[in-house]
């Protein structure tokens, strides 16, 4: 569920606002409905690398990677796009799921005291 | 705790955020720079093109369409000159926005603003060289004529009008790289692209190594060994041209230049075939009985090109060529009328003066007997992540005294042949209107129009050669030329003294020209501009040559020809050095004394055909084999000693070649740091046996790794040399003193041939593409049309509905 609501999220605002709305949505959606610190992390991770690798390549296949081809050079990463493609993913799945996971530590912080029974 | 860790986790997580949205050194913003949405990857251009495009923007004062052939080339059709330069400005900005940026910045010393501390003694450099000073010059001269006015104003309007629209995640890849946002272009930015021009083909000066030599060897060898005519020459004016005018009385020399002659500081050998060649043939010589006039200018090669291709069309005119991107008209191009061209002419028109203040505050300076104050310009330099730095210059009547104090000259390349103390006197820096120049010719329809567009030129001077429908065909090396006395400005001249000042100029209609000559063509490829018979001076030294004999050897066995007959000449790879100087060099070798290697070389040498194409390995040994030659013959003599830190002006290539063919004997090839007396013939044998031992190190035996593409291996950077972002190395014939003038980055940036005849028809190519964006189809496409020493036949439409096979695309700007 967390994974969903970041995804569309993420895909419907980030063509409006700076790439960096992703880790609010990320925090948002985790202080929301994470069910534990590895969801939050984990959803919002998976979520952001999808989406950025989508978005990537939705640029990057009509142009047959000559951009990605010439940055991956410039880096260095030996000219292959799709080290390009993952590392970019990797970066925003990383910003997304650090801002998930101080999501749902904050949720987890911030609930509660569930009364123990015995 | 728990609530700790979570602030910890928040605190984290906006580090890594603001890490990933800054700028490490050189290293881009690596978050702003990857993510999808505004990173690079919206750089990249899809190869689904739409048929048609709306936009509608402020400034227009009608509807302009501009049509894109195949390789993505605007042909743009407006209704008056405004909205046509407008319209020029707004599709220049789309293509090349960087490049209108860093050129601008990069000539008005503003580097340091994007690129912090690194640039700054560049940025100094071109403050004090006067660069702005210049171009505010030129404006002001500019603005005072209505047409040019409006031309300037209407082309920064339209690439304005772009900025202005642009999303900034489509802001060009380099911005993103740097992290900056483009900035509004003024006509102050028009004219400091000209600055550059001159600041590239006149900015040169080596009056201050020539004075330092002269005082270390004396006047009797200096004037042998830096004579005013070279050995060999051909000279761009036939020699058969007479001068019917009334000359200006030609000035005295001043008391101080003829004292010096009266005879009482490591650098290398200038760089020389910077250049360009242009040639006219007329009706005569050709299979169609009309001209045909060829063009390709010679400048460093980068992505994208210094040459920005265009036809612009309106009510008045139709011209066709290329433009020089952050300025408006075509600047080498055609219409169906006349054809033009240029080569650089390389004038003295940049000299140094001695100054000499009255104390250190340097307050007032000795001119004309008399104490006169200067003045002071304070440039304000700011600095990317410090404090703006203000930098105070000095400027007399003559010009800025660029260094005013020895420490305040950095160690840096270009400010080596600044004398520290003296005044810069430079064309640079006069009032002028170039841009009218190309305004007329781009409308000019016969001989008058050009000779009417030529008077409005000031520099960088260039050879203007010329061709018109109706079967006229013309050269005038032009610009303005300072009235001197012959040599003025050889060496150092006296601020003091007015006999050393600049007397005027020589009437731009007495400037050296020629008309239909007997011979049937003409040629210029920036070698001497006319011979003695030309009454005033205009430099001492010019290019070789080399390439201007080759072209018109070639030229005058032309009949028939095609325009065919000109891309192989283009292409042309004889070399006439190693035609003057390897029979000498042969000569002297003792094969009885070479080991089988040698000999096998020996063989090589022997054979070649003097051409340097991709594959000759003979090309290889002898490139080599002559530089070797050159230094064990004047090494000696012009590595200064390091404690006297002085740069000495080294021998051309032409006055070795002098002494090496006449000369079996002479004091120069004795080695002055040995105890045996060298000759001509042991420097010849041991420089080929060194040529060998370095060759075979660096490329095994002897075999396909010494063809001359690969050992010289050209190659085009990116003009920020990102890399990546060039070619890499690539394998071609040519070089430097070659009509196909390709060495390893620097060669012919446009190659362009006009054949006349009923229809007038154009052909062309720039190494490179249209668009400056990496990440476009068009970057490159045109590269390897250029490599291979092809041409595409330039698409010329009479109007906004022609030739729609060859268009891809139509975009239409109107009014909002």
């Amino acid at each position: 569920m967390l994974f969903f609501i970041i995804l569309i999220a993420s895909l419907i605002v980030s063509f409006v606002l700076p790439w960096w709305i992703v880790a609010i949505i990320s925090f948002l959606a985790a202080l929301w409905i994470a069910k534990g610190l590895v969801n939050g992390f984990g959803s919002a991770f998976i979520a952001i690398f999808i989406v950025w690798v989508v978005q990537a390549l939705f640029k990057s296949v009509p142009n047959d990677h000559i951009l990605a081809t010439r940055v991956a050079h410039m880096l260095p990463l030996g000219g292959s796009w799709i080290l390009l493609v993952l590392i970019t993913g990797l970066i925003g799945g990383l910003v997304a799921g650090m801002a998930g996971l101080t999501g749902a530590l904050f949720k987890k912080a911030l609930a509660k005291p569930q009364v123990k029974t015995k | 705790m728990k609530l700790f860790k979570a602030c910890f986790s928040a605190i984290v997580t906006l580090a890594l955020i603001w890490a990933l949205q800054h700028k490490f050194g050189d290293a881009p913003p690596i978050g702003k720079f990857l993510n999808p949405v505004t990173g690079f990857w919206q750089n990249a251009e899809s190869k689904n093109v739409d048929a048609k495009r709306d936009v509608k923007i402020e400034g227009l004062t009608g509807a302009t369409t501009i049509r894109y052939d195949e390789h993505m080339i605007p042909h743009i059709f407006a209704d008056n000159d405004h909205d046509l330069y407008f319209a020029q400005g707004y599709v220049t900005a789309q293509d090349r926005l960087f490049q209108l940026d860093i050129q601008t910045r990069s000539a008005a010393g503003r580097l340091s603003e994007i690129v912090g501390p690194k640039a700054l003694e560049l940025d100094r450099y071109h403050r004090r060289m006067g660069m702005v000073f210049g171009a505010e010059n030129t404006l002001r001269e500019c603005m005072k004529d209505p047409k040019v006015k409006e031309m300037l104003e209407a082309y920064c309007a339209g690439v304005n009008a772009y900025i202005h629209n642009l999303p900034s995640k489509y802001y060009p890849i380099e911005f993103k790289l740097l992290d900056y946002a483009p900035e509004d272009y003024t006509p102050l930015d028009c004219a400091l692209v000209l600055k550059l021009m001159s600041e590239t083909l006149a900015g040169g000066s080596d009056d201050f190594q020539l004075t330092n030599t002269l005082k270390y060897f004396g006047s009797k060898v200096t004037n042998d060994l830096f004579p005013d005519h070279y050995f060999k020459d051909d000279p761009i004016i036939p020699s058969d041209t007479k001068w019917d005018f009334k000359a200006l009385p030609i000035p005295k020399p001043s008391k101080g230049f003829i004292d010096e002659m009266a005879d009482t500081i490591k650098t290398t050998p200038k760089v020389e075939g910077i250049g360009s060649n242009n040639w006219v043939i007329a009706g005569s010589r050709s299979a169609n009985g009309y001209p045909i006039l060829a063009n390709d200018p010679h400048l460093n090669l980068t992505f994208p090109s210094i040459w920005y291709q265009i036809q612009l069309a309106a009510p008045g005119v139709n011209v066709s060529g290329v433009s020089i991107p952050g300025t408006p008209a075509v600047i080498i191009g055609y219409n169906q009328k006349i054809a033009w061209g240029v080569t650089n002419v390389d004038a003295d028109v940049l000299d140094w003066y001695q100054i000499r203040f009255k104390d250190l505050s340097k307050k007032e300076y000795w001119y004309n007997n008399k104490w006169v104050p200067d003045t002071r310009r304070i440039e304000e330099i700011k600095v990317l992540g410090q404090k703006p730095v203000f930098d105070t210059v000095i400027y007399t009547h003559i010009g800025p005294v660029v260094y005013a104090s020895g420490n305040s000259k950095p160690k840096m390349g270009r400010a080596n042949n600044v004398p520290v103390g003296h005044a810069l006197r430079w064309i640079a820096h006069d009032p002028s209107i170039e841009f009218k120049t190309f305004y007329l010719l781009n409308r000019g329809s016969n001989y008058a129009d050009y000779r009417e567009a030529l008077k409005y030129y000031t520099a960088p001077a260039q050879n203007f050669i010329f061709a018109s429908n109706d079967k006229d065909i013309a050269i005038t090396p032009n610009g303005k030329f300072p009235l001197k006395y012959k040599d003025q400005g050889k060496f150092i001249l006296d601020g003091s003294d007015t006999a050393d000042a600049w007397h005027g100029f020589i009437p731009m209609e007495q400037n050296p020209t020629a008309k239909n000559p007997a011979q049937g063509f003409l040629s210029s490829a920036n070698q001497e501009s006319t011979d003695d018979q030309y009454p005033y001076y205009i430099n001492w030294h010019f290019g070789s040559y080399t390439r201007g004999k080759r072209i018109n050897d070639r030229l005058r066995n032309m009949h028939h020809a095609t325009v065919d007959s000109m891309r192989v000449l283009q292409n042309d790879n004889y070399s006439i050095f190693a035609q003057d100087v390897l029979p000498t060099m042969l000569a002297d070798l003792d094969p009885s004394k070479m080991d089988a290697q040698q000999k096998q070389i020996y063989q090589a040498i022997t054979k070649w055909d003097k051409e340097y194409s991709a594959n000759s390995i003979g090309a290889s040994i002898f490139d080599k084999w002559w530089i070797n030659l050159y230094h064990a013959v004047w090494d000696d003599d012009f590595t200064v000693k390091k404690d006297l830190n002085i740069q000495l002006k080294w021998p051309s290539s032409y006055r070795t070649i002098q002494l090496l063919v006449t000369q079996a004997n002479s004091k120069w090839y004795d080695d002055s740091r040995t105890s045996q007396i060298e000759t001509r013939a042991g420097l010849i044998n041991a420089s080929f046996k060194a040529t060998i031992d370095s060759l075979t190190k660096q490329y095994g035996k002897l075999g396909k790794t010494w063809e001359w593409g690969t050992v010289k291996g050209s190659e085009i950077s990116h003009l920020a040399n990102i890399p990546g972002m060039g070619t890499g190395k690539f394998s071609a014939g040519g070089n430097s003193g070659i009509v196909n003038a390709l060495s390893e980055g620097h060669g012919p940036s446009w190659r362009m041939i006009v054949q006349f005849g009923p229809e007038v028809k154009g052909y062309g190519v720039f190494p490179g593409g249209e668009s400056g964006n990496p990440g476009s189809y068009h970057y490159d496409d045109m590269f390897k049309t250029w490599k291979d020493g092809q041409l595409n036949a330039l698409l010329f439409l009479q109007n906004a509905t022609d030739g729609a096979q060859h268009i891809k695309t139509t975009l239409t700007l109107s009014n909002k």
